[in-house]
């Protein structure tokens, strides 16, 4: 089991959350555990609150997981997702509100430090437009 | 007000083709102001509810509006499936054992409250909510039927969506450029308020 906080990226569109994914990964390495999901249930942009959850899950770690989201539908189906895990995990997940592809290597290189779920979030949304 | 099981099934099976049947009206609503989806999306929501159908109008009335929001969260893939899926899962968990007015209003109530903690919204932001409100409220003050008007209400409470400036999902970001389009949430929920009371009153 990895110590450090999980990292996920959900996006409305594969291609961008899979990007972003690719980016932490050469930026940042593989000592943050990293998933990703994009799209609606059957295709096309939208997201998918199963896939989130799986994507939470293939990320867990006891230290937490930071999710990062693109827009509207993406940040209230992962808080409706995070409202589906067992009640021992949802309070180890979060929405960070900040911008995904930044605030996912930001968020990862701060978990990569070893930091607590609340310094990775505070990092990413250090980037959040005031 | 007994929910007989035929009933039941005619209720979901109404509300859900009732909103498949609008489907590209609420995807030209939304693509004015919003993505565009929320009529596909709906559509696929509501096409999952209808495959199950069977099982969702043996369940009591309860369970099933709880099964009928779930089903909408897991296949709707845009906002509108944790905010509808909320609304269903709440009205059933609030649904009375023994259906009446006084019941259904206050289940209603805390339906309409979940959606607002779902989307952090409230009256006036040009959203579901400025329909579903001014619903609940004319549940709250009558007694016995459901009232014909819910409809007009509704669909009047939509209408009054137009001149608003959006402050909740994608529109928002259009700010001024929101106002003069109804919004699509807004609408699809109205359509649905008319589609049970067409059922009530033995017109679906």
């Amino acid at each position: 089991m990895n110590a450090n906080v999980g990292i996920v990226i959900v996006s409305h569109s594969p291609d961008v959350a899979r990007g972003a994914a690719d980016m932490v990964r050469q930026m940042v390495g593989d000592d943050v555990p990293l998933a990703w999901c994009g799209g609606a249930p059957g295709g096309g942009l939208g997201t998918n609150v199963e896939e989130i959850l799986a994507a939470i899950n293939r990320a867990w770690s006891d230290a937490g997981v930071a999710v990062l989201v693109d827009l509207g539908g993406a940040e209230t189906n992962s808080e409706m997702a995070i409202e589906l895990l067992p009640d021992s995990r949802q309070t180890r997940v979060v929405v960070c509100n900040a911008p995904i592809v930044e605030g996912a290597v930001m968020a990862a290189t701060e978990a990569s430090a070893g930091s607590s779920l609340e310094e990775v979030r505070r990092t990413a949304e250090e980037l959040k437009p005031a | 007000m007994e929910i007989e099981q035929e009933l039941q099934r005619r209720l979901i099976k109404t509300v859900a083709e009732r909103v498949i049947l609008h489907t590209d009206e609420l995807v030209a609503l939304d693509q004015a102001i919003g993505d565009g989806d929320h009529g596909l999306n709906m559509k696929r929501g509501f096409e999952a509810v209808l495959a199950d159908l069977d099982k969702f109008s043996a369940m009591p009335l309860g369970e099933s509006l709880k099964g009928v929001g779930m089903t909408l969260v897991m296949k709707v893939g845009g906002a509108s499936g944790p905010l509808y899926g909320s609304l269903f899962m709440a009205l059933g968990k609030s649904w009375p054992a023994q259906a009446h007015r006084a019941g259904l209003a206050q289940a209603f109530a805390a339906a309409v409250d979940a959606v607002k903690a779902r989307g952090k919204s409230d009256v006036g932001q040009k959203t579901m909510i400025d329909v579903l409100v001014p619903v609940l409220w004319i549940l709250q003050d009558t007694a016995g039927d459901l009232p014909a008007r819910l409809c007009s209400v509704a669909q009047e409470a939509a209408t009054a969506t137009i001149p608003v400036r959006a402050q909740r999902g994608r529109a928002s970001f259009l700010g001024e450029r929101s106002i003069g389009h109804m919004d699509p949430g807004a609408r699809s929920a109205a359509l649905m308020v008319c589609a049970v009371v067409d059922v009530m009153e033995g017109r679906a």
